[in-house]
């Protein structure tokens, strides 16, 4: 039986972490991560929350603080947001390679220079590469139930690596959304306590962190990699069974929205999914064959999903609010490396939308959808990316 | 080898790895002078000396011949000879 | 995997042979002593450096105790975390341990240790120095001595060494609040033992930084490790000292003072000091450093007293 409250989406992060019991928590604060971990410490200030918080000196220290708690067979989380998820990127690298299960909560933010507090997906997706797996939520509800998920995941002993719950800051973080709350009961049922497979244990001392020559390191890193393709299959039956519990149905590793008989594709994640599904609901109502993907599961990259769901259009606008400096857009070129050399794949376009929090609104997605239109009437490719409602007049 | 989950390693295993081959010279404990101080086994950073029916012994297996024993003997009972190949 | 003596006969030895260290390595000595002062019942975190590479080459661990390493900079904050999750399960007979090198403690780890010190983690932190960032060949760290060529500060035509002082570890760990503080050596491996043991008695955060001398990166032959260290002490340039909330309440007394000349002479890495004319002036200058411990830690024994 759930509850249902109005609350800010970073309390509503904090009460699914605090429904998952973790018994070591450890963060920095960082606009706009803040008030998860204001939350949370009221939380135990209150006696409402039984854990051990940490609270460190860097967001290096947060993620290792956590790192060793789940070494030490510990149930834990932490959460941060641009600059300081950067700070943490080596720790994340090599606790995704010890395998090491724990839950961190990606606050998207621009990264510096210049400073910037506004949202965007660079920082999350700048440790795309770390073997972190990593969702994108477009709602308070979904960040809700999606915490408990990852939980879940990063546990689960054909997986075990830290898993990223990315959420837009200022967008999903401080504003007010009705969110249902599960029974702790049903938590428990759905989260058993964490079971690793190795842990620090002096009745059976093991050596973890070995330094590997060449003859191993490469099948080490292939583990990482076969981990992530098996977590596709059990991401989907992890969601699943959470659906089955709380009627809430988010998807699997993607949401197909209105995608039958679509000719164009949108492609997007994080918050500005919801602007997305509204403009494809426009566009369908003026007999426009416009369907979208939403990516709930970036790493590992669901192709497989996203081939059944884009199959048959003739093109596919990707918009992304990051860019790899001197290339294009990180998910347009995951999806063009998956669909190189298939012959009946279709076009894809990127598209750059929101950077350091430029509002991606509807008449946003209509230039979108317009360019995607000009050039497929056209005939002539677009190979650069296009950037979305730059401003040219103010370029040096 | 086999790749182990997260590179866990079993403890202890490095006794599989003879570093008495890095040796060019070796310790040679003269029972007649010894009087059983233990000052040679404290002082090993490889371990390789030990007590054996109430003699110390040298564990050649893992002696990399550092010479600290033969050094820190104090009776010098300890000789330190060139490593036979 | 082949069963060696040393399984049958010295089952209770919690770092074994087969380790990879350099001939007659301090710090491999001085994990030893270090294991046998805790006893089985410690969770141990290094950080990157020379006893992790040599201690940890994947398939052969001489650790009988739960180890981990994870990277350079952060044993202090994994430590944290270990403690925080063994707190939380109720293990209260299981103690966390850092065995780190003066690269990590002294300079990229240092921000973390001052974070564990501020919060009071329940973490005792044994810094073994060797001076340098020996694993990787020698360059110089926070800890190396003044006037000692290491490879990123070398003696040359144009200079002679580290210009800076070594950082004073134990006076910043102490001033965090600390409740025990000390220094020891692998030159006196019982007294080491028995600084572990006190250390082990109480509980927050507590520093012990031993004195490892290093054949290999000091230049001196294998077998003199320990009179190094002797020397080391006995002339005033590595005191020895145990400091409880604050207060010294226990020093190593020199028996006799030696000038520090006798300790620079025998090592290769302060040769450049003796090649020329050039040096004079800086061994005066680490004869002062030497005075100025004696005088600050009453290192020299009274006249009169035994």
């Amino acid at each position: 039986m759930n509850h249902i409250k109005v609350v800010e989406g970073s309390e509503a992060v904090a009460l699914a972490v605090k429904a998952c019991r973790p018994q070591v928590i450890s963060a920095y604060p960082i606009s706009p991560q803040t008030h998860i971990v204001e939350w949370l410490a009221k939380m135990i200030a209150d006696g409402e929350l039984e854990t051990e918080y940490v609270r460190v000196e860097s967001e290096f220290s947060a993620a290792s603080v956590i790192s060793g708690a789940s070494a030490t067979a510990s149930r834990s989380y932490t959460a941060s947001s641009s600059q300081g998820l950067l700070l943490m990127t080596e720790v994340l690298y090599a606790s995704a390679g010890l395998r090491l299960p724990f839950v961190i909560t990606g606050v998207n933010r621009a990264l510096s220079a210049p400073i910037s507090i506004q949202v965007d997906h660079q920082d999350t997706i700048s440790l795309r590469d770390s073997g972190v797996i990593q969702f994108y939520v477009e709602s308070s509800q979904e960040v809700y139930d999606t915490h408990i998920a990852a939980f879940k995941v990063a546990e689960d002993q054909g997986i075990l690596l830290p898993v990223m719950v990315c959420m837009d800051g200022w967008i999903l973080t401080h504003s007010y959304e009705r969110v249902s709350f599960m029974e702790q009961g049903e938590v428990d049922s759905f989260l058993p306590p964490f079971q690793p497979v190795n842990f620090l244990d002096v009745n059976d001392p093991k050596t973890w962190g070995s330094y590997a020559e060449d003859d191993v390191l490469m099948e080490f890193k292939y583990a990482i990699h076969e981990a992530m393709q098996y977590a596709k299959g059990r991401i989907k039956e992890i969601f699943s069974e959470l659906a089955m519990v709380t009627g809430r149905d988010h998807g699997g590793l993607i949401e197909a929205y209105r995608t039958e008989g679509a000719e164009m594709i949108l492609m997007a994640m994080g918050s500005m999914v919801g602007t997305v599904k509204e403009a494809v609901d426009d566009l369908r109502s003026e007999g426009k064959k416009v369907g979208l993907v939403k990516i709930r599961c970036y790493r590992p990259f669901p192709f497989e999903d996203i081939w059944n769901a884009i199959r048959g259009a003739k093109v596919v606008g990707v918009m992304e609010a990051n860019f790899s400096m001197g290339s294009e857009g990180a998910v347009g070129m995951d999806l063009k490396a998956k669909l190189c050399g298939r012959p009946d794949a279709p076009l894809v376009l990127d598209f750059i939308a929101g950077l350091g929090g430029r509002e991606v609104n509807k008449k946003t997605i209509g230039q979108i959808v317009q360019k995607a239109e000009e050039v497929l009437n056209s005939g002539l490719p677009l190979h650069e990316p296009h950037w979305v409602d730059l401003n040219p007049a103010i370029l040096p | 080898m086999n790749i182990t989950l997260g590179a866990v390693v079993k403890g202890g295993t490095s006794l599989d790895y003879k570093t008495g081959s890095w040796r060019d010279q070796r310790p040679v404990i003269h029972e007649d002078l010894c009087k059983a101080c233990g000052q040679c086994e404290m002082v090993c950073p490889d371990s390789a000396v030990y007590v054996k029916d109430e003699i110390y012994v040298i564990d050649y297996d893992y002696c990399k011949g550092c010479g600290l024993c033969a050094y820190e003997c104090p009776t010098e009972a300890i000789e330190m000879v060139p490593e036979e190949k | 995997m082949i069963v060696s003596l040393q399984q049958i006969t010295r089952k209770e030895a919690l770092f074994v042979s087969g380790h990879r260290a350099c001939h007659g390595c301090g710090m491999a000595l001085a994990v030893r002593h270090i294991l046998k002062a805790t006893g089985k019942n410690v969770i141990v975190v290094t950080p990157t450096g020379c006893l992790e590479t040599f201690a940890s080459p994947y398939g052969y661990s001489p650790w009988r105790v739960p180890w981990i390493h994870h990277l350079f900079e952060n044993a202090p904050s994994i430590a944290s975390g270990v403690a925080a999750a063994l707190k939380a399960q109720g293990r209260d007979s299981v103690r966390v341990l850092v065995i780190a090198g003066d690269g990590s403690t002294f300079d990229i780890g240092f921000g973390a240790i001052s974070g564990m010190l501020e919060r009071g983690d329940d973490v005792l932190y044994i810094c073994t120095d060797n001076g340098a960032y020996m694993n990787t060949g020698g360059q110089r760290s926070g800890a190396s001595p003044t006037y000692s060529s290491t490879t990123t500060d070398p003696a040359g035509r144009e200079s002679l060494g580290k210009t800076q002082m070594m950082k004073d570890l134990p006076a910043i760990v102490a001033a965090h609040g600390a409740p025990y503080v000390a220094t020891a050596s692998v030159a006196f491996l019982k007294n080491l033992q028995k600084k572990v043991k006190r250390a082990m008695k109480s509980s927050g955060p507590r520093y012990l930084q031993i004195d490892t001398p290093c054949p290999s990166g000091w230049g001196f032959p294998p077998e003199r490790t320990l009179e190094i260290g002797r020397i080391g002490i006995d002339c005033g340039l590595v005191p020895i000292f145990e400091m409880e909330n604050g207060k010294i309440t226990s020093t190593r007394k020199i028996k006799k003072k030696i000038p520090v000349t006798d300790y620079l002479k025998a090592q290769a890495r302060f040769k450049h000091l003796f090649a020329d004319d050039r040096g004079q002036a800086e061994l005066h200058e680490i004869q002062a450093i030497a005075d100025r411990n004696i005088e600050k830690y009453a290192l020299l024994r009274e006249s009169g007293n035994k």
